[in-house]
């Protein structure tokens, strides 16, 4: 009988049981194995060639943050802070102020969020601000929140996340009820 | 006429040293992508078409890397380890016919950079050599784990060494000879060895992955254990030349496989297509890469398929297995051949 040359000897468990003369040659299960491997290399591949194909999203990817404007293209927020309170990593600060006369085309209600900035690097992503939104102003979206050099880059502004009024975002499949599977 | 033969000469040296290199940079490539193809991936495709500017793409980077000689470290020992090993790699390739003779003026050249008549010892006796270069290295790093690395290849290759050599006594025996190109000659017209002495190739085979240092015998450079075994402290182009020297390795490893088992350039029927002799020379020399290209797929396909080996079974399978097995395949092929000539086959 060989003996194993590491010091731990191997308890050997009632299950177990001696390999028989073919399984100690190793060359059948190593050939089987060969097989299964060489099957792959017909297989279809897995990966995508990521900036000219992309992978489809589902109806509800969970992506980079949009504000939303009304059909008259002004800006839905209010500026109440639901998102804020609700955002679990605190990555939203939002300043408010009054609306003036004159800027009704702007912004929908009497209060406006002056400065609304998400701090990407923070966000995690639950979605849980979009929930909490009384007034349909943010959504997530699919669009995917590119790399930076730069830690203040991350921090999106208004600028970013407020949609162009001419470039709307699609936001219709998310606000379908979802299917149970 | 001796001034055509040494320009033939330099030919075929100059051809073959860039070959073998192209070989190796292209094996790089090719086992990037088999390594794809086995795991579903698509494996390197944005330098060039298909990435095949890949292993330029490497080179490049290699070269680009910051050179560190540690302050421990030998350091003239420290940069001869590379060098020996990458030189030797280079001259194991000297000694295999690589296709039929050539004729220039009616004469006769062989595609051969070397006839010795002990290529067989000569090519032993330098892949052993090999094993300065890893153990001088992985020594002279003056780091645990590329000693540890060293000395596991070093008792490796020794050891596999033995059961390699029992290996091919039994074609020796056949042949008579100690010469590749009297060895590829005998088997012309599909009396490939491999018919002869299976036992000899499947041991010959394992411990060439054993030789050239390759899963599931890499234990020298594992990376789960021992970082990068003897190469730990390499970096830059030296850590390249450890790397393309292993792709010389089994460059050569495979075509010594198909010269000592598969008849070198032969291929079934090839003779009867009455080929002018130099275009057979070009098919024959076709017909070994192809052999050749066949096997070093097969070391990819066989990394990418078994698990690496612990060190005791590794012993285990050289000492208890292989050269006992090495032993009985001399005496049964010996006993053959006393009967066969006792009763006149």
């Amino acid at each position: 009988m060989y003996r194993s040359l590491t010091a731990k000897r191997k308890n050997v468990s009632a299950g177990q049981r001696e390999l028989t003369f073919m399984e100690r040659m190793y060359l059948p299960a190593i050939l089987k194995g060969m097989k299964i491997t060489i099957g792959h290399l017909f297989k279809k591949k897995v990966s995508l060639n990521y900036p000219e194909v992309k992978r489809e999203f589902s109806d509800f990817y969970r992506g980079m943050h949009v504000l939303k404007r009304d059909e008259n293209g002004a800006e839905n927020c209010t500026a109440c802070g639901m998102c804020a309170l609700a955002c679990p990593a605190e990555a939203i600060t939002i300043d408010a102020a009054e609306r003036k006369p004159g800027e009704e085309h702007l912004y929908r209600e009497e209060k406006y969020a002056a400065k609304y900035e998400i701090n990407m690097l923070r966000c995690i992503y639950c979605g849980l601000c979009e929930e909490a939104c009384p007034k349909d102003a943010i959504y997530l979206t699919e669009r995917i929140v590119p790399a930076y050099y730069k830690r203040k880059d991350f921090i999106y502004g208004k600028d970013i996340l407020v949609e162009d009024i001419n470039n709307r975002v699609d936001i219709t499949k998310r606000k379908q009820p979802i299917k149970k599977a | 006429m001796l001034s055509t033969y040494l320009i033939v000469k330099i030919v075929i040296i100059l051809v073959l040293f860039l070959v073998t290199l192209g070989m190796a940079a292209y094996s790089t490539y090719g086992e990037r992508k088999v390594a794809a193809f086995l795991q579903d991936r698509l494996g390197p495709n944005r330098a060039g078409p298909f990435g095949l500017l890949q292993p330029l793409a490497d080179g490049v980077k290699m070269f680009m890397k910051e050179e560190i000689i540690p302050n421990t470290s030998d350091k003239a020992i420290f940069i001869l380890g590379p060098s020996i090993f990458m030189v030797t790699a280079l001259l194991t390739s000297a000694v295999i016919p690589w296709g039929p003779d050539i004729h220039i003026d009616g004469q006769a050249y062989p595609l051969q950079v070397a006839d010795i008549n002990i290529a067989l010892l000569y090519l032993f006796g330098i892949v052993s050599l090999g094993v300065y270069g890893i153990m001088l290295g992985g020594w002279a790093s003056n780091n645990k784990y590329s000693l540890l690395g060293a000395v596991r290849a070093s008792s490796q290759m020794i050891s596999y060494e033995l059961a390699m050599g029992l290996s091919i006594v039994g074609i020796l025996m056949y042949t008579g000879s100690l010469s590749l190109r009297d060895i590829v000659a005998q088997q012309q017209g599909f009396h490939w060895n491999v018919f002869y002495q299976p036992v000899g190739f499947v041991i010959f085979l394992i411990c060439a992955f054993a030789e050239a240092n390759r899963a599931p015998f890499d234990l020298a450079e594992c990376e789960t254990e021992l970082i990068g075994g003897f190469h730990t402290e390499y970096s830059s182009m030296k850590l390249g030349l450890f790397l393309f020297a292993e792709y010389i390795h089994m460059f050569v490893s495979s075509a010594v496989i198909a010269c000592l088992f598969f008849g070198g350039y032969d291929f079934p029927f090839i003779d009867k297509l009455g080929l002018s002799p130099n275009v057979f020379a070009v098919v024959g020399v076709v017909i070994l890469f192809a052999k050749i290209i066949f096997f070093i797929f097969f070391f990819m396909w066989v990394r990418w398929t078994i698990p690496r080996f612990r060190y005791d079974q590794l012993m285990k399978l050289g000492w208890q297995i292989l050269i006992p097995l090495g032993l009985a395949n001399i005496f049964i092929t010996g006993g053959w051949l006393t009967l066969k000539n006792y009763l006149n086959w």
